[in-house]
């Protein structure tokens, strides 16, 4: 590698804004003629521990609608750091052009240095370049979006009243996590278009309003029990999975404005639906790219040896992963699994042995790891990820076991695999598995609804594996879920075979949704 | 690449969130706030400080697996399983996992609330009762209020904004030229070949220039000024007498309570009232007027004649306070005991000359932490005297304390707003 030295880019823990501009073309430098990086422009705003707080509650955005569950989430947050239970992240980034990432005030020039390198260029490139963001999110259009959902939903609460609006706003947050196509298929959400479209679409019907249609009788009407089951689930697009969106469009009661407001938590569900699928991948890239980064800025003379060692010991307590019978174990440690896989496909690529040669044969012994790391941060996602590239020798490394806990076994739980020849495979299955939200998030889907009958709308939720929903939450969530519909709501568990595990039922509580007269079309 | 600073940017962007959720979760707070104040000594009250509420009232449910069903996982950290080894499960034996879960919704919500608004949680519904006097003539200038804008007025209230907006209001109006218009024409002469239409153009720049000197930036009849008015406001007045035993008979577990229920009442005035003054009066067998660190943090001994306190009472409202004027309020603490023979006085001082002045009496009976119980029977000498006078129907509440948690309930029952019942009629 060409070492050339660099001017060393600051003295102790003190910066100021020019350091920050010196790191961060120095960084840049190495990002994009080394790693070859591809990246949205980057701003970087520093901020104070408070205000980072408050980017915390509001699911990490710059500007959100006013909701008291932020409220609740900032005040959590603000008890632990507080009391010095928990430190803050240092930074934040979000993913929108021009992609932000937030700096404390309280980080050395070091950590500035980390965060620079982790988040303005190793998540900005990952944002910029993954598949499953490219595909459901549109970073130009995110901001702009929210101003625009932050004003509807202030102007909803001043026209239809604080309360009716927060309970809609409770219903659609309780199915946020049923508010996302999983499926490619459907066009990308062009944000921008989003308000236009809310503004002409009111427009359109003040235009078109005439009092007389109110009066004409109503014929006698089409005969929809004719109409096959089949057929009727058809028009109404039955099954389907993306419960928020078939109560924007189908629920017989909703208000219009009501309707929106479940339209903007889908937008924003869907927004934040690739974060959870890639946080093993987010993550691993951002830290092996601040490594990289950092490596190098240190060999080339950019930082003290004490800087480093500073730098050192951050990383390490970041890719800190405790094992299972650790007090602080909580579960894999993205960061760690992340990083660790990153390095290890590096190893397969640059210094392979005989099992990598084997296990991995269209990249071991490549010429440019660069070229394998780039291709896998645009082209999976955790579980697509480690379900192809956990290699034996990390497993051996981390000591990897699988546990096999059925009910029906009393003697306990037992040892599927561990990290041996015969374990391999299956541990890296279900490790995958692990990530896969169609395995995490319980599978629920509407089927049916009989509008001309007793408009009861029923719901089903296949089971897997005998994990019935937690009864509690489910009953919650109903509620919910009855209040919008505004009729009985009745979700079955179905187990394999079609047998129904269990059912739960629930109607509406009266008019929680009804800010006055319900005026609104029939939509048989 | 942009850097900016955000550091000064308006603060407290979620404090509407919050006090959307504090208002949600009102009931549950109050609840949490008063069952954490009973824990807690009296200054640490003072602190605010973390409560926790159940989250049952403000929960963000999701539909998401409950516990049971085959699970699968893989862990870190083999040190010792080969395959097909059996763990036993942890818990109760035999149990299986079914029924691990089931508290998993009764999880607390744990968060810190500000003194303020721990304080105002805390004294939310209390009042001092039957606040009947009103003397309006003690009025007091609450400071001043904001009352729009005036034409004249100190320069230094000048209202900038207001000004400026009405300056470029008259600007427009008055089509003044802006120096950009001037720029761009002495921009075209440069660029302009011939002599005359530079001519042309110099004579109307020249214009423009006079034109604006004729009509100023800011005129003095765009001055505003910020207009600011005196506010009286009425207020009640109203006395405190803290009237404590700290005789040698009140052990220092009672002295404890007594000054706890002293404690809480003094926040409680001086933070919901503006107009009360609190006399502060100890006595043994004599009485004597001290002031608050006296009261609260020195020590005596002797014996007991409650009688004298009240002629202390007595005296100094005939001295400074004008029953006319003042509503007056005693709260007195005791454990009870009182010079034998000291009982008929006492009754007779109460009938005649201070509860009929008082708006409302409130007696509090310190008792042993383990005594409870037989302490109700077998009555002490003041607490028969009380009872007699409260049958009569005067203004005087009593209650008992033995142990420190029992003062926050207590006292709220003393002070609670109340519709009716108990309340004196005078």
């Amino acid at each position: 590698m060409t070492a050339h030295a660099i001017k060393r880019l600051y003295q102790g823990a003190d910066w100021d804004f020019s350091t920050l501009q010196s790191v961060h073309d120095a960084c840049e430098e190495i990002a994009l003629s080394e790693l070859g990086l591809d990246l949205y422009p980057n701003q970087i705003e520093v901020i104070t521990a408070e205000q980072m707080i408050d980017v915390y509650s509001s699911v990490g955005m710059p500007l959100f609608y006013k909701h008291w569950s932020f409220g609740k989430h900032f005040t959590q947050h603000e008890a632990l750091y507080r009391k010095g239970l928990r430190g803050l992240a240092y930074e934040i980034v979000i993913n929108s052009s021009p992609c932000m990432s937030y700096l404390m005030e309280e980080n050395t020039a070091t950590m500035q240095a980390l965060v620079i390198a982790h988040a303005t260029f190793g998540h900005n490139h990952f944002f910029k370049n993954n598949y499953l963001f490219k595909l459901w999110t549109d970073a130009e259009g995110i901001l702009e979006y929210l101003n625009f959902a932050k004003g509807y939903v202030a102007q909803c609460e001043e026209r239809y009243g604080q309360a009716v609006v927060e309970r809609t706003l409770d219903s659609a947050h309780a199915l946020m996590s049923h508010g996302v196509y999983r499926y490619p298929g459907k066009k990308k959400l062009e944000l921008r278009w989003e308000e236009k479209r809310e503004r002409e679409r009111r427009a359109h019907d003040e235009r078109n309003f005439n009092d007389l249609w109110r009066t004409v009788p109503a014929g006698p009407g089409k005969s929809v029990s004719e109409l096959s089951a089949e057929r009727r689930r058809a028009l109404l697009g039955l099954p389907q999975e993306n419960i928020l969106y078939f109560l924007e469009k189908s629920a017989p009661r909703l208000l219009p404005w009501q309707r929106e407001l479940l339209r903007i938590v889908r937008h924003v569900a869907q927004y934040f639906y690739p974060q959870e699928q890639t946080k093993v991948m987010n993550e691993g890239t951002a830290t092996y790219v601040h490594y990289y980064i950092m490596t190098r800025l240190h060999e080339r003379g950019g930082i003290s040896d004490g800087d480093f060692l500073e730098f050192l010991q951050s990383h390490t307590n970041a890719v800190f992963q405790p094992t299972y019978d650790d007090p602080r174990f909580s579960g894999f440690n993205p960061y760690a699994l992340g990083f660790a896989m990153m390095r290890d496909i590096e190893r397969i690529v640059t210094d392979p042995d005989d099992e990598d040669r084997q296990w991995f044969p269209d990249i071991a012994g490549g010429k440019d790891p660069m070229v394998v790391l780039r291709n896998i941060w645009a082209n999976y996602r955790d579980e697509s990820f480690i379900s192809q590239y956990l290699s034996p020798r990390l497993m051996r490394r981390m000591r990897m076991f699988q546990l096999h806990d059925d009910p029906a076994l009393a003697e306990g739980v037992r040892v599927e695999a561990i990290h041996n020849e015969r374990g391999y495979r299956r541990i890296r299955r279900e490790l995958a598995r692990r990530y896969d939200v169609g395995w995490i998030d319980p599978n629920i889907e509407v089927v049916d609804v009989d509008l001309v009958g007793d408009r009861r709308l029923i719901l089903h939720h296949h089971v897997l594996n005998g994990r019935l929903l937690s009864e509690a939450d489910a009953k919650r969530v109903l509620q919910h879920l009855a209040d919008l519909w505004g009729y009985d709501v009745l979700l079955r568990e179905i187990g394999p075979s079609d047998a129904v595990l269990k059912e739960h039922a629930c109607s509406p509580r009266g008019t929680a949704l009804v800010p006055g007269i319900t005026g609104r079309r029939n939509i048989v | 690449m942009q850097i900016l600073d955000r550091r000064l940017n308006p603060r407290g962007k979620n404090l509407e969130n919050r006090q959307r959720f504090l208002r949600r979760a009102k009931a549950l707070v109050q609840q949490a706030v008063r069952d954490s104040s009973q824990a807690r000594d009296i200054s640490d009250i003072l602190q605010g400080g973390e409560i926790s509420i159940p989250a049952g009232g403000v929960d963000e449910p999701r539909f998401r697996h409950g516990p049971g069903g085959v699970r699968d996982d893989v862990l870190p950290g083999n040190r010792k399983f080969a395959e097909g080894d059996l763990i036993p499960r942890s818990g109760e034996g035999g149990g299986s996992s079914q029924n691990g879960g089931k508290g998993d919704d009764e999880d607390e919500f744990r968060f810190v609330l500000s003194r303020e608004e721990f304080l105002d949680l805390f004294l939310d519904d209390l009042e001092l009762p039957d606040l009947a006097k009103r003397r309006l003539a003690e009025v007091e200038h609450e400071g001043v209020r904001r009352a729009g804008y005036a034409v004249s007025g100190s320069p230094v209230n000048i209202a900038v904004t207001r000004t400026t907006r009405l300056a470029m209001a008259r600007r427009i109006a008055l089509r003044r030229p802006n120096p950009q218009t001037i720029e761009l024409l002495e921009g075209k002469i440069a660029e302009c070949e011939d002599q005359e239409g530079r001519a042309a153009l110099r004579t109307e720049i020249a214009a423009l220039e006079a034109k604006m000197r004729r009509i100023p930036y800011i005129d003095p009849i765009d001055i505003r000024y910020r207009r600011f008015e005196n506010v009286p406001k009425p207020a009640a007045q109203a006395i405190m007498f803290c009237l404590m035993d700290v005789s040698g008979s009140m052990s220092e577990h009672m002295k404890d309570l007594a000054k706890g229920f002293y404690m809480l009442l003094y926040i409680f005035l001086t933070r919901r009232y503006r107009h009360v003054e609190i006399v502060f009066i100890r006595h043994t067998d004599e009485a004597e007027e001290v002031d608050e660190e006296t009261f609260f943090h020195s020590r005596a001994t002797g014996g007991t004649v409650v009688s004298s306190a009240l002629e202390a009472m007595r005296s100094i409202v005939a001295l400074r306070y004008r029953p006319e004027d003042w509503n007056i309020y005693a709260a007195q603490a005791s454990d009870g005991d009182n010079a034998h023979g000291d009982g008929e006085t006492t009754a007779r001082l109460l009938r005649n000359d201070v509860l009929p002045i008082t708006q409302y009496f409130a007696y509090l009976e310190v008792g042993e932490a383990n005594e409870r119980e037989d302490r109700a029977v077998s009555r002490s000498s003041l607490w028969g005297v009380y009872e007699r006078l409260c049958a009569e129907g005067l203004p005087l509440s009593m209650r008992k304390v033995s142990t420190r948690g029992e003062i926050f309930p207590v006292f709220r029952d003393l002070f609670q707003r109340r519709h009716g019942k108990e309340r004196p009629v005078l």
